[in-house]
């Protein structure tokens, strides 16, 4: 049953035998191909009627050999010349499909309607958002309690031990570096103004909003897109649960909730680190420090950072359901929607930091 | 003859947490055979299928396809033999992100050794066979009806010209003609190649047209095993339960 294939070429025929079968053939393939590929003249004869096993896989490739057409004289078994048979009803022309050339106009022109798309759902999304908002303040039984404190639970509360890590770290550095620097200038008290300013105003709230885009806007584009594969979606809808009102609001109310009060978490532990390096390297007690950050920062400036944390995680959360509601069933889509969802929630981050900035400069900054 | 039997089963045990699924199951398929295994919901039927494709190892008892153990620890052998074998999943398990085209001509390009003109041939030859349209090859997965992708699914199980084919659920979700096209195909298939084929089906009228042998299972083991005029007249309540009225039918 498992014998080789092989072909044999005999003066005015060719004769095939053994089992002509994908399986079998690969391990001699360049040997049979070759044989084939030998011009053979138009009155030899084949002898197929020794095969015991022919598959279409070699059908087409005999097909091919012959040039699309059959061989004058044939010596075939019934069963075998109809596999073959199937193999001649493919239609002729078998060309490839053309590939698309590259254009620099058309690829940015694409460009500019994806984006026109996106920025037309996130407006669509938000309108949805207003007019749940609406809904929800008619009917308050009907507020997704459960959802959004889970939310918040896993948005928020779940993200205490990396924000708090990664702000330790970075309030160590900064106090660090700048303090090599201050001492040079004989300026070591001004490290409780660079201090303050830079994580209570800037550093706490951008650095919670890159992890938390990264951490839990992955994550809720991710389950949205796979409830969206899975038709969960829709199976919603059919039960009259708003997707809206019971999928999209928590996670955007939750994220916006949670955020303000990570910023606060996280700034403060940014600036313990910043403290305790402050100690070691310049030996500033840390009551000093503690006394006399209220003078050197003033109140506005954790307001400010407070406000950017709320916007930020409305921008993230609203950013991840966004792609999540846009994810097409297959998982190219998923993988390409949960990458466009991080990186333009930080990116848009970083922008709505810059326009803070803008106009927040004559905000809170100390007279000295 | 190969004197190997294509799946062999013995002492198969499964145990999912305390709950057992399958205790001391032995099955022998030969050449050629097409069985269909039955059984009830929750019997365990695609939990052994999984056990013969090597997806779920057994508790106990060890499997083995054209005599190679599947726990072999050379890969190139576990390489082989699943070459070896087409599956068809009961939801099709098509690939996604890749048109139809390009799920049928995965395995083929998978080999390396194949030029693109004689895949493309190929995967339009798989697609006449099933019934479908070049047309259709360009379409994505989820842009199928449930029958297409059924189709699409077995297209892809024969790319390799397997000389195993399991099949979990074939006709589920086709209308009876399809159905009755799909058992043809098959049958036709079988004799053209020496296909064996292994089939996980509910519907009756498959099995009365495709299956040349049966087995139940049931009580965590096969009860009964054997050409199918002979298993229905098996006295077991599933076995009665199952043909019921049309057991006259099916002979």
């Amino acid at each position: 049953m498992n014998s080789i294939p092989s072909l044999r070429v005999e003066p005015g025929r060719i004769v095939l035998a053994g089992s002509w079968t994908l399986a079998a053939m690969l391990p001699h393939l360049p040997e049979l191909q070759g044989g084939l590929a030998r011009p053979a003249g138009a009155d030899e004869a084949w002898d197929l009627s020794g095969l015991t096993r022919l598959d279409s896989a070699a059908a087409v490739l005999l097909w091919r050999a012959w040039g699309n057409a059959w061989p004058a004289r044939l010596a075939i078994g019934e069963l075998h010349r109809q596999v073959l048979e199937r193999a001649a009803a493919l239609p002729r022309d078998m060309s490839a499909p053309a590939v698309r050339r590259f254009h620099l106009f058309e690829f940015f022109g694409l460009l500019l309607l994806k984006a026109g798309h996106n920025l037309r759902g996130i407006i669509a999304i938000f309108g949805q958002l207003l007019l749940d908002l609406g809904l929800l303040a008619r009917r308050p039984a009907d507020f997704p309690w459960k959802e959004f404190a889970a939310n918040v639970y896993k948005s928020g509360a779940q993200a205490l031990v990396v924000t708090a890590l990664v702000g330790f770290l970075i309030g160590v550095t900064i106090s660090y570096l700048s303090a090599l620097q201050l001492k040079g200038f004989g300026a070591d008290l001004f490290i409780v103004n660079i201090l303050g300013i830079a994580i209570i105003r800037e550093l706490g709230p951008v650095l919670v909003a890159v992890l938390v885009a990264g951490r839990s806007g992955s994550a809720m584009t991710a389950q949205i897109g796979v409830m969206r594969v899975t038709e969960e979606i829709d199976a919603l809808s059919t039960m009259g649960i708003s997707r809206s009102i019971r999928v999209v609001l928590p996670k955007i109310l939750g994220l916006t909730v949670a955020m303000p009060l990570l910023v606060l978490w996280t700034s403060g532990v940014a600036l313990l680190g910043g403290m305790l390096a402050a100690l070691l390297q310049l030996d500033l007690s840390l009551n000093y420090f503690l006394e006399n950050l209220p003078r050197a920062v003033p109140v506005s400036n954790l307001l400010i950072g407070l406000g950017k944390g709320l916007v930020f995680g409305f921008v993230v959360a609203l950013l991840a359901c966004h792609f999540g509601l846009r994810v097409k069933p297959n998982t190219e889509s998923l993988s390409a929607n949960t990458t466009s969802a991080v990186v333009t929630a930080i990116t848009m981050v970083i922008l709505v930091d810059a326009i803070f900035a803008i106009f927040t400069r004559q905000i809170g900054v100390p007279q000295l | 003859m190969n004197p190997v039997p294509v799946i062999e089963l013995s002492g198969v045990c499964t145990f999912f947490g305390s709950q057992a699924v399958h205790r001391d199951l032995d099955l022998r398929v030969e050449a050629g055979q097409i069985v269909g295994l039955l059984g009830g919901s929750g019997s365990g039927k695609t939990t052994l299928l999984r056990e013969m494709l090597g997806l779920l190892r057994p508790s106990a008892g060890s499997v083995r396809l054209f005599g190679v153990a599947l726990d072999d620890p050379d890969a190139l052998v576990q390489r082989a033999v699943r070459r070896r074998l087409g599956m068809l999943f009961q939801h099709g398990a098509l690939f996604s992100a890749l048109s139809v085209f390009d799920n049928i001509a995965f395995p083929l390009r998978e080999l390396r050794c194949l030029d693109e003109d004689w895949i493309r041939r190929l995967v339009h030859l798989k697609l006449a066979m099933v019934e479908l349209e070049v047309a259709h090859g360009k379409l994505m997965p989820a842009e199928l009806s449930g029958g297409m992708v059924k189709r699409v699914a077995l297209a892809r199980a024969l790319a390799l010209e397997p000389e195993l084919l399991l099949l979990d659920e074939p006709t589920a979700g086709l209308d009876p003609d399809r159905s009755q096209n799909f058992v043809e195909l098959v049958g036709s298939l079988q004799q053209a190649l020496g296909l064996t084929v292994l089939m996980v089906t509910h519907d009756l009228n498959t099995l009365a047209g495709l299956a040349t042998h049966v087995a139940v299972l049931a009580d965590q083991h096969i009860i009964a095993y054997g050409p199918k005029a002979e298993v229905m007249t098996v006295d077991h309540p599933f076995v009665t339960g199952f043909f019921g009225a049309d057991r006259r039918k099916l002979l």
